[in-house]
């Protein structure tokens, strides 16, 4: 266990758990898609040579080639931005990894607004349904170093295939390590009035932000960290949502496919609460920083707390 | 060239193969008939002859793997499987019955024997590169060959393989082109000009050989040479006929998948027992 306080950027500590990994499991093994230098995988390829294979502009191949290696016992972690990783590699990661019950962990960086000055075109709101729709994927959006650290070592042990995607550069440090377990959601603040349920470090950040907010009007939120977007923690949310009746989801992706939609269709069947959203619903990315993006998105502090606002008094 | 004898033993299981394929397809009625039939030479020869196999130990380390990337070909290789022993020869009566194990393309997770699920095409020569790559990092001596067909190479994702194979020198990576001239809705020519595959392998960086897909000498000696090569990956083109052995189905366009009436299945089995066509 590895303590990522000391990790400035998300994708140093995602690299810090697959090498912890690869040192331990030699059948760990990493593929990238000429982004390998935006991951930093230069680390892992130079302290592993004969386990790195850069597969080109080639995001299809990648995973299926992953798919085979797994089929021979291998361990693969393969990474591209994740509209590619997503869009352009689905059928491959779909059928030859996971239909065929292979063990393949993919990667997608710089998810949603994360994308930035790469613009629309690399902006991927909607891997999150394009994943969700993968029997027993198991889906990972960290909020912080620890939790994508923690959540990459407790899924190897799995022997599943998984989804993670992350921002690279810049990162959060929110927890310790152990406090995050795959599959369980994390109570960041407690209240009465209204649960707050936020996915991704950039949208939990701002959630946070969002509680301090509320408390100034006499709002009382819970907030709840799904750094697991699939195995869901159904138990939490439906402690929430008894305890409340209000619930908001916020996440770095579409409404369609998201974890709104999945919490929202979860709660229906067990245990109905009033309900909002904070997403992305029918736009396609566009260029900029990230907190202009934040803004046009409606994705900030203040548009969370004013729909928690509005949510609680409902 | 390979002994008369051996030729003979292989010619005898191609006859088996084919009329086992043909059976299993007119049981249920219809299925993809024509580029099972047209694949059976090169699996007869890879499956009694070639590769380091244990049927009673599908599972077993170190063996040769084999990738049917044109996975519609699964009635073809079930045949083989069952032949070898793999899993009972009566199971090729549930061919896509519901709850069988031996679906319409080869799925890994259910069939004995089956090294890798294909069926969506372009993805399985794809996975046979990451298996030719495992073998060889694992240390093994042993091969990974892959079959695909002439209308799946229309998939870029063929194309995206093949220039990494080339670029990681899988000298232990025997890929076939069944190169039968047809596909789905009619004949290559007519749809996407699949003429120039040569050309394009050894573009691609591959040591290419293109020889008769019905002749076992010829393959014998297109798989010795492409071993010689140690540092890249070979294709084989094999220029076959599809439906080979079904005579109904060879020569015409809609062979691709067809109804196999009870008639035209002894008709056929006829034929191949050397009755006239």
């Amino acid at each position: 266990m590895r303590d990522t306080s000391d990790i400035k950027d998300m994708r140093d500590a995602l690299m810090a758990a697959i090498i912890d990994l690869a040192k331990v499991h030699p059948e760990v093994v990493l593929l990238d898609s000429d982004l390998a230098s935006c991951l930093n995988a230069p680390v892992f390829a130079k302290e592993f040579p004969t386990r790195f294979f850069n597969c080109g502009i080639a995001e299809a191949n990648m995973v299926g080639v992953a798919a085979g290696l797994s089929s021979m016992g291998f361990v693969p972690y393969a990474h591209s931005f994740g509209c590619f990783s997503s869009r352009r590699a689905y059928d491959q990661f779909f059928l030859s990894a996971n239909y065929a019950g292979q063990h393949v962990h993919l990667i997608g960086t710089d998810p949603g607004v994360t994308a930035q000055i790469n613009g629309g075109t690399h902006m991927p709101f909607e891997d999150v349904g394009m994943m969700r729709l993968i029997p027993d994927l198991i889906i990972i959006d960290p909020s912080d170093t620890q939790s994508l650290y923690d959540l990459t070592m407790q899924a190897y042990e799995t022997g599943r295939c998984t989804y993670t995607r992350t921002r690279r550069k810049g990162g959060t440090h929110r927890y310790a390590p152990g406090q995050v377990k795959l599959g369980k959601g994390n109570i960041l603040a407690d209240g009465k009035d209204i649960a707050i349920v936020a996915t991704d470090e950039v949208i939990v950040n701002e959630a946070v932000k969002a509680v301090e907010m509320l408390a100034q009007k006499g709002i009382k939120a819970t907030l709840v960290d799904i750094t697991t977007i699939k195995p869901l923690d159904t138990d939490l949310l439906e402690k929430v949502s008894g305890e409340t009746g209000h619930v908001l989801v916020c996440e770095n992706a579409r409404y369609a496919g998201g974890l709104g939609e999945a919490v929202a269709a979860h709660l229906a069947k067990t245990c109905p609460a009033k309900m909002d959203f904070i997403c992305v619903d029918e736009r396609f990315g566009e260029v900029g920083k990230l907190d202009y993006l934040m803004k046009v998105f409606h994705l900030t502090a203040e548009d969370i707390a004013a729909k928690a606002e509005a949510l609680a008094r409902r | 060239m390979l002994d008369k004898q051996i030729i003979e033993s292989l010619a005898a299981k191609a006859k088996d193969i084919r009329i086992s394929t043909i059976r299993e397809i007119a049981h249920l009625g219809n299925g993809h008939i024509g580029g099972s039939m047209s694949i059976v030479e090169v699996l007869t020869y890879l499956y009694y002859h070639e590769m380091n196999i244990d049927p009673s130990n599908p599972k077993m380390e170190g063996r040769d793997r084999f990738v049917c990337s044109k996975g519609h070909a699964g009635p073809a290789v079930y045949a083989t499987l069952a032949d070898k022993g793999y899993f009972p020869k009566d199971w090729l009566m549930t061919l896509n019955v519901g709850g069988t194990n031996l679906p319409s393309h080869c799925d890994m997770r259910k069939t004995p024997g089956i090294d890798f699920t294909t069926g969506s095409l372009g993805q399985g020569i794809s996975a046979a590169v990451g298996i030719a790559l495992g073998q060889r990092l694992k240390g093994e001596s042993s091969y990974t060959y892959a079959i695909i067909g002439d209308g799946e190479s229309q998939e870029g994702q063929i194309w995206e393989a093949a220039e990494f194979a080339s670029s990681r020198k899988l000298g232990n990576l025997i890929v076939f082109t069944d190169f039968n001239r047809q596909q789905l809705d009619g004949f290559t020519s007519e749809i996407i000009n699949m003429d120039n595959l040569d050309t394009r392998w050894l573009g691609f960086g591959w040591h290419v050989q293109r020889i008769n897909g019905h002749d076992y000498n010829q393959i014998a000696e297109a798989i010795e040479n492409a071993k010689a090569v140690k540092c890249r990956p070979s294709m084989i083109i094999l220029d076959t006929i599809k439906s080979k052995g079904y005579a109904p189905g060879e020569g015409i366009k809609a062979n691709h998948s067809m109804p196999i009436s009870h008639e035209n299945e002894e008709y056929a089995i006829s034929v191949l027992n050397g009755g006239a066509k």
